[in-house]
């Protein structure tokens, strides 16, 4: 056997055990981030606080703006995003609430900034623990959202996310949403890819802005009309409407180019996550699906393969992508299904879970439209056991059988007959 | 003291401006522009100055502006810094935020705070006209007490915000005040501004022809009255040590200093300004200068 | 409306390039307009770059520091503060006809 000194990748990629939020901030130094921005706050903190430790041990070149409060936070990433830096911050629930002005802010003007989301409920009253209802909230403000459900899968997600987001056919920012404390603090092996391939897979951003360069005078974001303005020789421009429809459309076409960014990820690192839009577990032979995001899929999976052993064809499908939203891509492997059970760890208040209307809409007028019945499940962290995602399938399945479905918003997992002055 | 001739020919802004006829926010912006140079970022929350720059498509100035919403002035400043420096250039560009009062003391007290804390390298300059002129003359935490607005119609009961010393406390290195009838004294403290390193604020008062209801022509004279009267004491803190302005020292004697009814009845705000009012407004007036006497005694 | 070739793609942000009158012709917001007497202004007299009160305090920079000072009517909105500051009272606002 000879040995060469020729670089071997593999050997540079590192597992390490790490947080998900731990992993999330690894991204952000391989990702070479110019400028983080960011306010504490629980589940997030550690995201930060580990890459402000990157940068005093020397192994990020960035400047971290610590600032008062999250709204100045995503308004520094804007502005040093449109100065030409990569840039990207973390937050959760409220905070991401207290961002939310300058969520569209960001999109409209067409910032590739990445914020990591540690998912949380929303107050009140407080509560630390996850759910998906502040990542579901911003679901109209024009950024791409995707979620995971490992802890490798938000080290991969982020990567690519830089890369969806500055993409020049793009130019969207991207929020990374994954559990609060479920996946947050919970260590699981993450491998890190060596870094010269991730620059290899991630070159340096070339934004559209950059007001860096002060030879090209700009101004940025003034005020539209209704109207195309028409200044003759000078040239013309768009209206407000024409910059939103391009937003639009920027987000309809980034499905796929989202696509792409991860089957090259795949081919470059092997791993994968379904088709970049959403992964399936059992479900291309399956007859029944689970529909689920991040935790609540996580906790599908153990479901399903119960189901199976007692002889339900049933599969589970966890959406990855929420926005934009892939509609077409759903309703072609939904086509052939009979019965959807769909599980919100949010809630549409005065509707019902937003997974499950959403994917009503989405399947819409199908010639042989599956049955789709949602739960709620697991606000504010209450845990979502095998037994409930079970019970919901079996409830399901009872309606669809007798034809009497219920159109209320059912809840797994109450415990209303545990309070006393109820009794 | 600098002489006209000192001041740069080149205009950065181009003629033919939305802002309205006579106002001194305009000429602010001019003279503070010439004083900063082409290697400038100006960012801008939602204010008259956003008017200024120009609608879709198409800006007035010769320098880069980038908008951002109402509250987060500082904050936006701190980005682009905080870029440049990324990227290696913060020692070639001037960044200065230009906000309005309300983007200022009230909305954007709070991002201003932060990034005056974190001892960003920008200046942040307020154009203060005392209300939110450019949605229609509502009263802000800098309208002074009595003055007509849309939202105190019968007067604005309570006090103006004194911003210059709120900055003061956050120990910054350089506040200072100003005012657009006296540009060169405006056009100094913004090269002196420039030269300094950290957080550098300059608050400008900025008479409006449309919100304190007076003649376009007379922007420059009131203004003047507002120092003459002693009301707008021009003064620069450098490292903590006060400075009275060379077009205010006089108005330490109070002999010198005009009355303030003079300044206060040439516009239509103070129409219905009550004797006790008034009358503390001298009071103000008097304690201010006893403030100042004792701070120029003290701190040379 | 096409976006068959993903013109979409060239709307980004929204962007503005520097122009001299952004709000058109503003000479037309006033028709008056200031006249100065080259008889009694300083630096016309005089022959001397000086004063040049008028170039200072315009808010408008439509004003040249020039011997003597001139006056772009095609954007001067007619404040009359020029004439307020001229020390020697050279200006005076005067109906002036603009096509």
């Amino acid at each position: 056997m000879t040995i060469t000194k020729t670089k071997n990748v593999k050997t540079e990629q590192r597992t390490k055990i790490l947080t998900g939020n731990h992993a999330a901030a690894h991204a952000f130094r391989q990702a070479k981030v110019g400028v983080v921005s960011a306010y504490p706050i629980t589940p997030q903190s550690p995201v930060v606080e580990k890459i402000a430790d990157f940068i005093a041990k020397g192994k990020l070149n960035a400047r971290f703006v610590k600032v008062e409060s999250e709204h100045s936070a995503l308004a520094v990433c804007c502005a040093a995003s449109a100065t030409g830096s990569r840039v990207g911050t973390a937050t959760s629930s409220h905070g991401l609430m207290f961002m939310y002005e300058m969520l569209p802010w960001a999109s409209g003007n067409r910032l590739p900034i990445v914020i990591n989301l540690a998912t949380r409920a929303t107050g009140a009253p407080w509560s630390v623990w996850t759910d998906h209802q502040d990542f579901i909230t911003v679901r109209d403000v024009g950024w791409i959202q995707l979620f995971c459900e490992n802890n490798q899968e938000i080290y991969d997600t982020n990567i690519q996310a830089f890369k969806i987001a500055e993409d020049p056919r793009n130019f969207l920012p991207v929020i990374v949403g994954y559990d609060g404390y479920i996946l947050s603090h919970t260590m699981m092996p993450v491998i890190l890819e060596n870094q010269a391939e991730i620059d290899e897979f991630l070159p340096p951003l070339k934004h559209h802005i950059n007001l860096s360069d002060i030879s090209v005078v700009k101004g940025i974001d003034p005020v539209t009309t209704p109207h195309i303005r028409d200044r003759g020789n000078e040239g013309t421009a768009p209206g407000y409407f024409e910059y939103r429809y391009a937003l639009q459309k920027a987000l309809e076409n980034s499905i796929n180019i989202i696509k792409e960014v991860h089957d090259d990820y795949t081919t470059k690192f092997g791993r994968s996550y379904g088709n970049g839009i959403f992964k399936t577990f059992k479900a291309d032979n399956a007859d029944t699906i689970i529909f689920a995001m991040g935790s609540v899929a996580a906790q599908a999976r153990v479901a399903v393969e119960r189901l199976r052993d007692s002889g339900t064809k049933i599969g589970l499908v966890s959406l990855k992508l929420f926005r934009p939203y892939p509609a077409k891509e759903l309703r072609d492997y939904f086509k052939t299904k009979k019965a959807i059970i769909v599980f919100d760890r949010d809630i549409g208040y005065g509707y019902e879970g937003v997974l499950s209307y959403e994917l009503k809409s989405a399947l819409y007028n199908l010639p042989e439209a599956p049955f789709i019945k949602g739960f709620i499940v697991g606000l504010g962290g209450r845990d979502i056991t095998t037994d409930h995602i079970i019970e919901g399938v079996k409830i399901a399945l009872k309606q669809k059988e007798s034809g009497i479905i219920s159109q209320k918003t059912e809840f797994l997992g109450l415990k209303l007959d545990e309070l006393d002055f109820l009794k | 003291m600098v002489n006209v001739l000192d001041l740069p020919e080149e205009e950065l802004i181009y003629p033919g401006t939305r802002a309205c006829a006579g106002c001194s926010m305009a000429l602010i912006y001019r003279i503070a522009l010439k004083a900063l140079g082409k290697n400038t970022i100006i960012t801008v929350p939602a204010s008259c100055l956003t008017v200024l720059h120009g609608m879709q498509g198409f800006c007035t100035t010769k320098v880069s502006v980038l908008h951002t919403p109402f509250a987060t002035t500082g904050a936006s400043a701190s980005g682009i810094v905080a870029s440049l420096e990324d990227k290696g250039l913060n020692e070639d560009i001037n960044v200065v935020a230009f906000a309005g009062d309300g983007g200022t003391v009230d909305i954007g007290i709070q991002s201003l705070s932060g990034a005056v804390e974190r001892g960003t390298n920008f200046i942040f300059a307020c154009y203060d006209n005392e209300a939110y002129m450019n949605t229609g003359v509502q009263r802000s935490g800098s309208t002074p007490p009595g003055a007509f607005s849309t939202t105190t119609p019968d007067g604005k009961i309570g006090y103006k915000k004194d911003m210059p010393k709120i900055l003061e406390a956050h120990g910054v290195p350089y506040v200072a005040t100003a005012i657009s009838s006296y540009p060169l004294d405006l056009y100094e403290k913004f090269s002196r501004a420039k030269e300094i390193y950290g957080p550098k604020y300059i608050h400008i008062l900025a008479p409006c022809p449309p919100g304190w209801g007076y003649e376009p022509k007379d922007s420059i004279k009131i203004g003047r009255l507002a120092v003459q009267t002693g009301f707008w004491p021009l003064y620069e803190v450098i490292e903590g040590k006060f400075q009275l302005s060379k077009d205010s020292r006089r108005y330490l004697d109070p002999k010198k200093r005009k009355p303030i009814e003079e300044y206060l009845s040439l516009q239509k705000r103070f129409r219905n300004i009550s004797d006790e009012i008034i009358a503390n407004y001298r009071d103000y007036i008097d304690n201010l200068w006893k403030d100042i006497k004792t701070r120029t005694k003290e701190e040379n | 409306m096409t976006d068959t070739k993903n013109d979409y793609q060239k709307i980004l942000g929204s962007v503005q390039k520097p122009v001299k009158g952004e709000a058109g012709k503003t000479g037309s917001w006033s028709p008056k307009k200031p006249i100065i007497d080259i008889e009694k202004c300083i630096p016309a007299k005089s022959g001397k770059p000086s004063c040049f009160n008028c170039w200072l305090y315009c808010p408008e920079a439509v004003v040249s520091r020039t011997i003597p000072p001139k006056i772009d009517f095609d954007y001067c909105k007619g404040c009359g503060i020029c004439m307020e500051e001229c020390p020697v009272k050279a200006i005076t606002m005067e109906e002036v006809s603009i096509e």
